[in-house]
């Protein structure tokens, strides 16, 4: 069996007197979509907010590729390859849509003048942007510098995922990408994905669209009161099991596979 | 209790989905947006906010020429209003990038003064070499910023209430200094001339420009390319619209707020040295509206108050607006009461349009 390439065990966050994760498991297979589901206010969020440094667990201990890790901040979880869409966005609306996928991550001049004046290299970036969201199926784009806020909702949620997808080395996490999209932008959401997976990244989606996590997961991560219920492969469950599971209106089978040899459970 | 929507077990595109196949495959078309000319206008401002006060420098210049022709359009008078909004416009620049993070600074104008008052008082009562003399004001205005920095930054305190507070407080100890004494330009010609250096003043045609006009032309210039073309510079945009977003990115908000609060403190203090060269002597009461008319500035340079947008060149442009305005104004022989009427309208319009430029997404 192969390692995870994130895991995470017994994570714990309080916030005040709610505990938004409350023990919680954590496994992504090599080239697998996870999807995470579970009710409003179930904790998949934070968890993942925990994974990827935006959020700091007060207890438990998380793995990338089989070495522990500890991510102080968001930036540093993104240097070690894992890219994150956080629920409701985090584009800045007055920035381009050039600057939008480079905040963060900057590139400069080269040269003695590059080192000196910190002259920001444009150019470069414009030219990566536009590749970038060309590889990725968002062509069309005609003015990368022109501001985020201009563009409609579909079109932002567009720029979030590629952001992610284009810089990734080991691990995209988005957290419901197709929440406020039309039919036709979910399906380009979802062919993002399996193109992110096709170049043999794992993903982790979390998603209320029940539809869209049969189609596209591997396996499908039950989050219920801030704790992992199961992990069952899509192939051997049902929608109204799954959504009987999440509600707490059916117990979880029993027989569970083990990786590692660790309890699931 | 099973939702028999949800009973569909199915692989592959849901039926619902097949009948948007045969749609055009150009979705994330940045169509062109078809509200008319009004709503190409708001895009365009949206995208270029600079330009509305570029117009209304214009349209003030203009204005003016006609009524008071030939006196107002004089190289000698241009120069004067330059001169007349230096302090300003300095200011201006430490108010534009505080107002960048969606802060506000009401004690950029007593930082600045104390700065002069400190250093005056160095200068003439100690008699400390030149060197010191600059490095003591640089240091007041750098711990002054650093204050405010630290209760924004890492107290997390609303910046209008922080800076509320060391306002009273600066402006406190600039009367405790100074004791509320003006050092005269003799005094400073006669141990630190260097103070005065700012207000050395030499002619080209018939313009009479002086060292700190020309300081502050350099000043917007480094702030402007900081600004736009370095990550800092971006960085400082992004806290300001969108912290959260800043968070996730990867931005260190709190430094970076810090850092705007130092560099807007070492602004004033660079203030305050052209501040003694303009007044001729150091005066604790001399530059005590800069607060308020360092706001005026960058709102009317379309600065958005709600930060993110804006730009130092905006505020240069907001301050010399204010000039002419003014300026203009008292050549035709207006009462003043009426500048001061003028600049507030202004302000009320500039903040309108910015609300309006802002709805661009809606
Ligand atoms: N910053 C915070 N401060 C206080 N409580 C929080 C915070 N973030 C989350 N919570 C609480 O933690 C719990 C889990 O929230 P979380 O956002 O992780 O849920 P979720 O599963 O993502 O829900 P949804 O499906 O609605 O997005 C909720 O009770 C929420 O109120
Ligand atoms: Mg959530």
């Amino acid at each position: 069996m192969s390692t995870p390439v994130l895991k995470a065990r017994n994570l714990v966050k309080k916030f005040g007197r709610v505990t938004a994760i409350d023990h919680a498991d954590f496994d992504l297979m090599p080239g697998e979509i996870l999807a995470v589901v579970g009710d409003n206010g179930a904790g998949k969020s934070t968890m993942i907010s925990a994974l990827s440094g935006a959020v700091q667990p007060s207890a438990g201990q998380v793995w990338l590729e089989g070495k522990p890790v500890q991510f102080a901040s968001p930036l540093e979880a993104r240097d070690a390859g894992i890219e994150t869409v956080y629920q409701g966005l985090a584009l800045s609306p007055a920035l381009s849509i050039s600057d939008n996928l480079f905040l963060g991550r900057e590139r400069r001049k080269g040269g003695i003048w590059g080192r000196l004046s910190r002259d920001l290299d444009r150019k470069a970036m414009d030219a990566e942007a536009r590749k970038q969201l060309t590889a990725l199926g968002l062509t069309t784009v005609q003015n990368i510098s022109q501001r985020v806020e201009t563009l409609s909702g579909g079109q932002r949620q567009g720029i979030a995922v590629a952001r992610a997808c284009a810089f990734s080395s080991k691990v995209v996490i988005l957290d419901e990408p197709t929440a406020a999209l039309g039919v036709k932008e979910s399906r380009r959401v979802l062919d993002l994905i399996l193109a992110v997976r096709a170049r043999g990244l794992p993903i982790v989606l979390i998603s209320h669209n029940m539809p869209h996590v049969f189609e596209i997961a591997d396996r499908i991560h039950i989050h219920r009161l801030g704790r992992r219920l199961c992990v069952l492969p899509t192939s051997e469950t049902t929608m109204p099991d799954v959504v009987a599971m999440m509600t707490g209106a059916m117990a979880p089978p029993v027989v569970h596979k083990i990786p590692e040899g660790e309890p699931v459970q | 209790m099973t939702d028999e929507k949800l009973a569909v077990l199915r692989r592959g595109p849901a039926d619902y989905e097949v009948a948007a196949a045969g749609a055009s495959s150009d979705t994330a078309q940045f169509a062109e947006t078809d509200g008319g000319w009004l709503r190409r206008i708001q895009t365009f401002l949206n995208e270029y906010p600079t330009t509305v006060p570029l117009l209304v420098l214009l349209l003030g210049v203009v204005l003016f020429s006609w009524i008071s022709g030939r006196t107002f359009l004089h190289p000698y008078n241009l120069s004067l209003i330059l001169q007349q909004v230096t302090i300003i416009g300095t200011v201006g620049m430490a108010q534009t990038l505080i107002i960048l993070t969606a802060g506000i600074d009401l004690s950029v104008g007593v930082v600045m003064i104390l700065t002069t008052v400190v250093a005056g008082r160095a200068a003439v009562s100690f008699g400390l070499p030149a060197e010191f003399i600059f490095a003591i004001g640089l240091s007041v205005g750098l711990g002054c910023g650093l204050l405010n920095g630290l209760l924004v930054a890492v107290f997390r305190l609303p910046p209008f209430i922080v800076t509320l507070g060391t306002f009273a407080m600066i402006g406190a100890m600039v009367l405790y200094v100074s004791g509320s004494q003006t050092i005269s330009g003799r005094e400073l010609a006669e141990t630190t001339p260097s103070l005065l250096l700012t207000g050395t003043s030499f002619r080209i045609g018939g313009a009479q420009l002086t060292v700190g006009s020309i300081l502050l032309l350099v000043l917007a210039a480094v702030l402007w390319f900081v600004l736009a073309r370095t990550a800092f510079g971006r960085h400082v945009h992004a806290v300001g619209d969108a912290p959260d977003a800043a968070r996730l990115s990867g931005i260190n908000v709190r430094n970076t707020l810090l850092a705007v609060y130092v560099v807007a403190g070492a602004i004033c203090a660079f203030a305050g040295w052209l501040m003694i060269g303009r007044v001729g002597a150091v005066s604790p009461t001399s530059g005590a509206l800069a607060n308020l008319d360092s706001i005026t500035a960058v709102v009317i340079g379309g600065t958005s108050l709600f930060g993110g947008r804006g730009s130092v060149l905006g505020t240069l442009i907001g301050a010399l607006i204010v000039g002419v305005f003014r300026n203009g104004l008292a050549l035709s022989g207006a009462d003043i009461l009426w500048q001061e009427f003028a600049v507030g309208l202004l302000v009320i319009l500039a903040v309108l349009l910015d609300q309006w430029i802002r709805k661009v997404s809606q």
